[in-house]
């Protein structure tokens, strides 16, 4: 497969928000700022590629009825590396996170990259899809964030340009809904026009 | 390589590997951030300390229980050339709009009014609760005395002026520096 095509597919093409629809739980609870939404991209790239090279590493190995419990282990333990290394060197990002970090365990994107796409792949495939997910994650949440909070708070990456409060909804879990339907709706868009 | 066949012995040996593995390597992870993570929560509270009282050179830490009996709050007594400068009390509630405890240092002079907060631990709603730590909400509290200054939001008939759309968030804070100054007033005197 050409790979750069493997790469960029996540950013539009199979957006793991805007058109796979993966992951919904970290993606409408975390983006309430950009920053946030960005942390949490970055987190679950990084768990994304790692999981998905060891995956693709070890496929042979593991029986096919076992593949479940051995991805998730996988995934697991990259997750919990991932929380402690933020815990201990960006402790204000782990604080916004929180509870959302663990969770990426149980993340669909990760998973199903990893039994969808890394357990047939060779290793360079499967990091550059990773990558590709990841950063297509990211720019999902970002985008996002920085919409919610432009709207809600008056500020992007906590930097403020109006005074005062925004328009608080966009901030709380129902402006999460209207803003990522409205982002669907415009992708949805743009790809039957391109 | 063939793909391995879904034997018995296979799966377990395969699972029991890649346990093993994960097992260790999370052990290697764990020591290794251990240091850094205590580091970094210790950098904090010393921070909340440094901006909740005045000037210090020794500080004299004690536990003191609540009036209403929970977990106990965390007294650090500032002293500068032997004088007592402020009493930084880090306390806590259970109100929060997250079920999260709220982690609150307040300073208080030795009269009793309050220097400064700083919030140490919270999950509040971003945007809105954390809007706690902006200077419009904290600095009211600032050089008010709790005797005078009712510590409840002015819907609860008191003189705070409450976030916008986060009123629960308020009332922790509150409910967290009323503990505090409770705290104080029973160790009142004998410092």
């Amino acid at each position: 497969m050409n790979q750069w095509k493997n790469f960029t597919k996540g950013f539009i093409k199979e957006n793991p928000v805007f058109v796979l629809l993966l992951g919904m739980c970290p993606t409408l609870g975390v983006t309430t700022s950009a920053m946030n939404g960005m942390g949490m991209g970055m987190a679950t790239a990084f768990v994304l590629v790692c999981s998905n090279i060891v995956v693709a590493l070890v496929k042979n190995q593991i029986p096919d009825k076992v593949r479940i419990p051995s991805f998730i282990v996988i995934i697991a333990s990259f997750v919990t590396i991932v929380e402690l290394s933020m815990q201990a060197y960006v402790p204000a990002l782990f604080e916004a996170l929180g509870l959302f970090i663990p969770l990426i365990v149980v993340n669909c994107i990760v998973l199903g990259r990893a039994e969808g796409f890394a357990s047939k792949q060779n290793v360079a495939s499967s990091a550059i899809d990773g990558l590709g997910m990841g950063l297509g994650f990211t720019f999902a949440l970002t985008l996002l964030g920085g919409i919610r909070e432009m709207l809600g708070n008056g500020s992007l990456f906590g930097f403020r340009f109006i005074e005062g409060d925004g328009i608080l909804i966009f901030i709380l879990s129902p402006g999460a809904f209207i803003v990522l339907g409205y982002l669907i709706a415009i992708i949805n868009k743009m790809k039957k026009t391109a | 390589m063939a793909k391995k066949e879904s034997s018995f012995k296979n799966m377990v040996v395969t699972l029991f590997v890649i346990t093993m593995i994960a097992g260790f390597a999370l052990g290697g992870v764990y020591n290794a951030t251990k240091e850094p993570i205590a580091l970094a929560k210790k950098a904090k509270t010393e921070a909340a300390l440094k901006a909740v009282i005045p000037d210090f050179d020794t500080i004299y830490t004690y536990k003191v229980l609540p009036a209403d009996g929970a977990d106990s709050l965390i007294l650090n007594k500032g002293f500068k050339d032997g004088q007592l400068v402020g009493i930084a009390i880090e306390t806590y509630s259970n109100k929060g709009y997250d079920p999260t405890q709220i982690k609150i240092m307040v300073g208080f002079t030795p009269i009793g009014e309050i220097i400064n907060t700083s919030v140490i631990q919270h999950k509040e709603t971003p945007g809105l609760g954390t809007k706690m730590k902006d200077p419009k909400f904290y600095t009211q509290f600032q050089e008010k005395n709790p005797d005078s200054f009712k510590l409840k939001v002015k819907k609860d008939r008191g003189d705070v002026d409450a976030i916008t759309a986060a009123t629960i968030s308020s009332r922790a804070f509150c409910d967290a520096l009323t503990r505090a100054h409770v705290a104080l007033k029973n160790e009142g005197g004998n410092n």
